[in-house]
């Protein structure tokens, strides 16, 4: 286990950890400020019921994703020093752009809605959290503008300074603009809303086949249902864009999503493959004929080509190495992902379909809702382990290999002291978070309308 | 512009966003280390954490705007600096991850045990923040290991030198004595409140002897240094705003004690800085590897379009956070009925 590897793995896992909290805070900001919206303007208790409900799990969750967060912006200097001198010039830019729009936008307003409920009057208290989720939103763009540029560096962006051994930005536009970081940031924010959206399903549904707060949750749930809907396409529409882009981009990472070893014309979609087990050879497969070139160029007869032959190429053009992604981790990452993004728009449209029925909150798959979160979470997990494990063996692609990015100067030592560290401190804020999001979910919204109870002292084997 | 003004213009705007953040979390990271020990009952100390409740997020983003900056300005100095200080800046990011979610969890359990847990958790972090930016800071100064390839070849313990840990422990009591006046001024009239003053009467003095012994290494340290910018008169000024901080607390002065530690806070990053200039990293290895504002940033055309950004959006920025402080700045009643954190 040398230090590439271990920092390879942390920076994994604190970015996974970090966007279990991301979609949900980027998705209910917004419904929460619809809902207080609507009570703003009908002046129903029930809007300020869902408001307060929902905005108590936003605060629970949007805490955990801030703290997560501070260690994101300083990772690329603590472990990877020579990418961050590398790609400074151009990656610095956008990460400070969005410390400046975004970070400071959501962090001083969400004090001011916090805080500032009878303090401010209520249009201001209002205007705070839009500004928050916009604040979030914007983070989400600036970050994924960023990201975009290490999968694809945008051409006429940027040039490779020789003398100095970096890349240099020559087009601030063409970076910001990059159509690569705003297709992520559509299909972002669409992932993010239908996080919130089914986990206002899943929640509301706990709380209706109870029989209990009816009314908070029955509007909730519709709510919930047509925004999944909505969202779902939506996810899906920029994950075809996506898709399409990436052949032109990023061929490689197509393949071995696909499995593709050689080149196909016209290319079938695989339903199951499987690989021997260093990922490199078929063994067996189902294929639906034509499908991949569909998917890839809205034709049935492109060519979409196979990892052996971009091997090949990448070899002559960049030297000696493995090119191909691990591919039993991108073949079943984008599966996964997929999958569980067309159950959910299914899932949608059968909920939609079951509410013609006056009788739909007594059926009895109601009882299986409340599990569909866990849909959400994975496909959300996923989604990102395929985008960053696809781009192997660059962290810029065709500019610097991700083991050429490391910080020279640590040690094994240095990174088994941060890994267990982090592993330690974040299993501890899952524990807390855990907690206080089951009590106030499971809990009622007279509950979540009240600020903090009093202390009880601790009795032993009772709180 | 041209690349030399711009470099010398981002010092400045990255001088300024590390000064604004230890001007503002200096006073929540004084305030997260005294809620365990000031607050004696449940409502004290959700009393002292709602003194600082609506502002300190916003407050640590001019510690991520800072990071953000150096990175576009800067890339060698962000890269040198965070992976060379890499177990200090991990325990940095501890503190501030304990700290940070304790203020939001706390209160939403009725257990005792969970609470005083977080109680501990955000003195701890803000302990080790505080600890660990001053030592950081000092090292800065004072000049750390760097090779030919602007790598810092050192470990953390190099950074636990004298020097370094004495700038630790001093930033440390500043920040409590800067936190305990924030807290004076935040506070309604009460028991809480005079418990305050008296421990900000004893940090006072332990703030105050700590600075002057650091200040005395300083000088001792940089005496025969031609080539450092000889920050006058500035030192001296800082000194004794810090001792007339006594003097305020024992008046009842609470806006002037309060913004005579600030202004030590101020004044000492600003000393800090100008000695520094234009190294960003000193190298004590050789003075020929420094990290200068000139070897270390980013092109011309980065800079300006980074510059236009700023002159844009810091203005607006300092708009909306000062009329929080304004709105917010009814001072804070012990009773759980106003209380939100």
């Amino acid at each position: 286990m040398d230090v590439v590897y271990l920092s390879r793995w942390q920076f994994g896992l604190t970015t996974i950890y970090h966007w279990l909290f991301v979609p949900l805070t980027l998705g209910l900001g917004l419904l929460v400020a619809f809902m207080q919206t609507r009570y703003y303007q009908t002046r129903d208790e029930t809007w300020k019921k869902m408001t307060k409900f929902w905005g108590k799990l936003y605060l629970i969750n949007f805490a955990i994703g801030v703290v997560t967060g501070i260690v994101q912006e300083f990772q690329f200097g603590m472990n990877w020093s020579e990418y961050s001198r590398f790609v400074g010039d151009i990656f610095g830019a956008p990460l400070a752009i969005e410390a400046l729009l975004a970070f400071f936008l959501e962090s001083t307003f969400l004090g001011v809605w916090l805080f500032g409920e009878g303090k401010v009057s209520e249009k201001v208290h209002l205007a705070s959290i839009w500004l928050v989720a916009l604040g979030s939103i914007l983070s989400s763009l600036f970050i994924l503008v960023a990201n975009s540029f290490m999968q694809a560096p945008p051409p006429g962006s940027f040039v490779y300074n020789q003398e100095l051994g970096r890349m240099e930005l020559t087009n601030f536009l063409l970076l910001i603009g990059n159509l690569k970081g705003w297709l992520f940031f559509w299909h972002t924010i669409a992932d993010g809303i239908l996080t919130a959206a089914v986990l206002i399903l899943s929640i509301s549904a706990y709380h209706l086949i109870r029989k209990q707060h009816i009314d908070v949750f029955k509007r909730s749930f519709e709510i919930a249902t047509y925004v999944t809907i909505a969202s779902s396409i939506m996810v899906f529409l920029g994950g075809h864009a996506m898709g399409q882009e990436m052949r032109q981009l990023q061929p490689m990472k197509l393949a071995s999503i696909e499995a593709i070893w050689e080149t196909e014309q016209p290319a079938s979609f695989s339903l199951l493959t499987i690989g021997d087990l260093t990922g490199k050879r078929e063994v067996w497969s189902i294929k639906i004929p034509y499908a991949m070139s569909f998917l890839a160029c809205n034709n049935f007869s492109c060519e979409v080509q196979g990892v052996y032959d971009i091997q090949k190429e990448y070899e002559a053009k960049y030297g000696p190495d493995d090119y191909i992604p691990l591919m039993v981790v991108t073949y079943w990452t984008f599966r996964i992902m997929m999958g569980f993004g067309l159950i959910l728009m299914g899932l949608g449209i059968f909920l939609y379909w079951r509410m013609q029925n006056k009788n739909w909150m007594n059926e009895k798959w109601m009882t299986w809702m409340p599990y569909a979160l866990i849909m959400t979470y994975l496909a959300n997990a996923t989604g990102w382990i395929m985008t960053e494990m696809g781009r192997q063996p660059w962290i810029v692609t065709g500019y610097m290999k991700v083991k050429d990015a490391i910080s020279p100067n640590l040690t094994v030592v240095d990174l088994w002291i941060s890994l267990i560290g982090y592993t330690a401190v974040y299993t501890g804020l899952a524990v807390a978070m855990f907690t206080l999001m089951k009590k106030y979910a499971t809990g009622s919204p007279e509950q979540a309308m009240h600020e903090p109870i009093d202390v009880i002292p601790s009795i032993s084997g009772k709180k | 512009m041209s690349h030399e003004t711009l470099q010398i213009l981002w010092f400045v705007l990255i001088a300024v966003l590390w000064i604004g953040f230890h001007f503002l979390e200096g006073f929540d990271f004084g305030v997260g280390m005294l809620v365990p020990f000031l607050g004696k009952k449940d409502e004290e100390r959700r009393a002292i954490i709602n003194t600082i409740g609506p502002t300190w997020d916003g407050n640590e983003v001019w510690l991520l705007t800072a990071g953000g900056a150096t990175f576009a300005a800067f890339p060698h100095w962000y890269a040198t600096m965070f992976s060379g200080f890499y177990l200090a800046l991990f325990l940095l990011l501890v503190g501030l991850i304990i700290r940070g979610i304790s203020f939001e969890y706390r209160s939403k359990q009725p257990d005792q045990a969970w609470r005083s847990r977080f109680d501990w958790m955000i003195a701890i972090g803000s302990f080790l923040a505080a600890l660990l930016l001053g030592t950081a800071f000092a090292n800065l100064l004072n000049g750390v290991p760097i090779n030919e390839k602007m790598i810092y070849t050192g470990n953390l313990f190099t950074l636990l030198n004298p020097y370094g840990l004495l700038g630790g422990l001093t930033t440390t009591a500043v920040f409590l004595l800067h936190g305990a006046n924030f807290l004076v001024l935040k506070l309604e009239a009460g028991e809480l409140k005079d418990r305050t003053v008296n421990a900000s009467k004893k940090i006072w003095i332990v703030a105050s002897i700590l600075y002057i012994a650091l200040g005395v290494y300083t000088y001792i340290n940089n005496f025969w240094n031609k080539e450092i910018i000889d920050p006058g008169i500035i030192p001296i000024t800082a000194v004794a705003a810090l001792l007339l901080t006594g003097t305020f607390i024992n008046r009842k002065h609470e806006g002037w004690a309060f913004l005579s530690t600030g202004l030590n806070i101020i004044l000492t990053q600003v000393a800090f800085y100008m000695m520094m200039f234009p190294n960003v990293m000193i190298s004590s290895t050789d003075p020929a590897y420094n990290l200068t504002i000139y070897n270390a940033s980013s092109t011309q055309y980065t800079l300006g379009v980074m510059s236009i950004i700023a002159l844009i959006f810091v203005p607006l920025v300092l708009m909306y956070q000062a009329w929080t402080y304004w709105m917010f700045a009814k001072r804070v009643k012990v009773d759980k009925k106003t209380l939100i954190y």
